[in-house]
């Protein structure tokens, strides 16, 4: 039984439709991506499952709760991290630990939860005090001080030094493995692609793709692309008449092949049976980030 | 769980350096000052029979308790929504009203705790009395801080920022000073400015506890205003009161 439903909800802004009929269901254990443009309403979506925004219609279920009715409950069980929020510019790092655990009925163990963030060394710093970064990782400790069963995050590593974005990856692998379900928002596509299960693309308020990483780029371009410099020179037409080949573009010296199924092993054993050599050879494979693009018609923008 | 978040209210409170100086400090500085002024101790006919230094340390209370309300409280509550802790606490168990209420709490404590030690200090240095009245003085001491406190709660409800709620909170504050006899005592204002000004919030606050502090029963009337302070105000401002 998923563990988050949702089922065609809407939420409207005054004239600006934030969310457009959205539904997605979200198992146990997984890692739930929800991937889009600014504005798509990604922040909306998750606020309706953390029960701080009410539909305007349709239903919301999380751990068979309802967010807005069973509060009290429900807040117990979901740890979350909001996209914008801040802490007393006075208070410790480890005081805001302490302090959030003993809300809930079942606190983490605040000095592992800081270890493990990396901000050790940071504890008896105010919040006021911290960098950006710093910041951010506060917060994703916080959303974990209750133990809880699903952490909602929201643009997880947003402001982070990629250094610190893949210990936050792992960290968020960690806490996974200890069977606690993630629903992320994020903007990256590297993330998305690293941590996600399964993944909703929203533009606009509708949700355009649900599928793994890999199903999404499937989905867009089944297509792979070879680049080489034979040599010596080839004709054209040995590669054409391989039935995996589509396309052989010639510019200068090197040529671009594009084909499907086993693409590289049928072009790299014709080439060796004619004993030519592929120079500079680099296979292309739609990333992600293609597939954003064809699924929403724009590039996604990245905040480095 | 209250008493948790009430404590680090506190703890955070004695951080912000210039409110501990501004509510317990400079009250109990002024009584120092001018209750160690030779003649502090004598009753005095401009200051309606009143020693100075009874005076002084009434007026220390009601800065003391201007500032708690129409100051620290907006400035603080109006940041805490601005910077989403509020909104960050609707997400936990922990109701955001509970920092509300543990911010109220803690200032009214503070409020109680400078009016002791103004009461304690006055009385064994200076001689002025404890309060002759005692029952009426912690009425009118309470319901002053129900007024100003519930005013400084409308100021947060309705200021976008925690820069605006300080904004507006000075807006309030320095007439509120002026007409509650702060900068010259009410027995020397001119007639009209003398009534306007008893039935202003902390006008209304200090002359009842002046009152009440020599043994003269405060006016029925003083204190029912106050009364329609705190509720007016504490009505609108759960009405208007945005948690984000
Ligand atoms: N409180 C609000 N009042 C009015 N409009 C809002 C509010 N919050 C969001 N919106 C609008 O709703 C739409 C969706 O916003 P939302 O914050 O859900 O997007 P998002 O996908 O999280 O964007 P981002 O990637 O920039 O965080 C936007 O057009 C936004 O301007
Ligand atoms: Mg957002």
């Amino acid at each position: 039984m998923p563990v988050i439903e949702v089922t065609n909800l809407h939420k409207r802004y005054g004239d600006t439709v934030a969310v457009d009929d959205v539904s997605f269901s979200v198992e146990r254990g997984e890692i739930f991506g929800i991937l889009g443009p600014n504005g798509a309403g990604k922040t909306t979506t998750v606020e309706c499952v953390e029960g701080l925004r009410a539909p305007d219609r349709g239903r919301v279920s999380v751990l068979g709760l309802d967010p807005r009715r069973d509060r009290a409950e429900l807040t117990q069980r979901v740890g979350v991290q909001l996209q914008e929020s801040e802490l007393p510019e006075k208070m410790k790092v480890a005081e805001a630990v302490a302090l959030y655990g003993s809300f809930y009925r079942r606190p983490a163990d605040g000095a592992r939860l800081i270890d493990e963030l990396g901000l050790a060394y940071k504890r008896d710093t105010r919040f006021g005090k911290l960098s950006g970064g710093q910041k951010q990782r506060v917060s994703i400790a916080l959303a974990l001080a209750g133990s809880p069963e699903i952490a909602v995050l929201d643009e997880l590593t947003t402001g982070l030094d990629p250094q610190a974005r893949r210990d936050t990856w792992q960290l968020i692998e960690q806490v996974r493995d200890r069977g606690v379900t993630i629903l992320l928002v994020t903007h990256f596509m590297e993330e998305a692609e690293r941590l996600c299960d399964r993944i909703a693309v929203i533009d606009s308020g509708r949700v355009v793709a649900i599928d793994t990483p890999a199903g999404l780029v499937a989905r867009v371009d089944p297509e792979q692309r070879i680049r080489f410099r034979p040599s010596p020179a080839l004709d054209d037409r040995m590669l054409r008449e391989l039935p995996e080949v589509h396309t052989v573009l010639r510019s200068g010296d090197h040529l671009t092949v594009t084909g499907t199924g086993a693409l590289l092993q049928a072009v790299t054993s014709m080439l060796a049976r004619n004993d030519i050599i592929a120079a500079d050879l680099r296979v292309e494979q739609t990333s992600l980030d293609d597939a954003f693009v064809a699924l929403t018609g724009r590039r996604i923008t990245q905040e480095a | 769980m209250f008493a948790r978040i009430t404590l680090m209210e506190l703890k955070l409170t004695l951080r912000e350096v210039v409110v501990p100086l501004f509510v317990l400090v400079l009250p109990l500085g002024l009584l120092l000052g001018f209750g160690f002024q030779p003649g502090s101790r004598h009753p005095d006919a401009h200051l309606g029979g009143q020693t100075s230094a009874a005076y002084i340390a009434a007026i220390g209370a009601g800065i003391c308790l201007a500032i708690l309300g129409l100051n620290v409280l907006p400035t603080a509550l109006a940041g805490y929504r601005e910077k989403g802790v509020l909104r960050r606490l609707a997400t936990t168990p922990v109701r955001p009203v509970y920092l509300l209420a543990a911010q109220i709490v803690l200032y009214a404590a503070a409020a109680l705790f400078t009016v002791a030690v103004l009461i304690a200090v006055g009385n064994v240095l200076f001689g002025t009395p404890v309060p002759k009245a005692l029952p009426a003085f912690l009425a009118a001491l309470l319901l002053g801080i129900a007024a100003l406190f519930a005013i400084g709660l409308l100021v947060a409800a309705v200021a976008p920022s925690g820069r605006a709620g300080q904004g507006i909170g000075m807006i309030l504050f320095f007439p509120n000073l002026f007409l509650g006899g702060v900068y010259i005592p009410r027995e020397a204002m001119p007639a009209v400015l003398r009534d306007i000004g008893d039935y202003s919030p902390l006008g209304a606050t200090l002359k009842t506890m002046r009152d009440a502090w020599m043994g003269t029963e405060p006016r029925v009337a003083q204190l029912a205003i106050m009364a329609a302070y705190a509720v007016v105000a504490g009505f609108a401002a759960t009405k208007l009161f945005r948690w984000e």
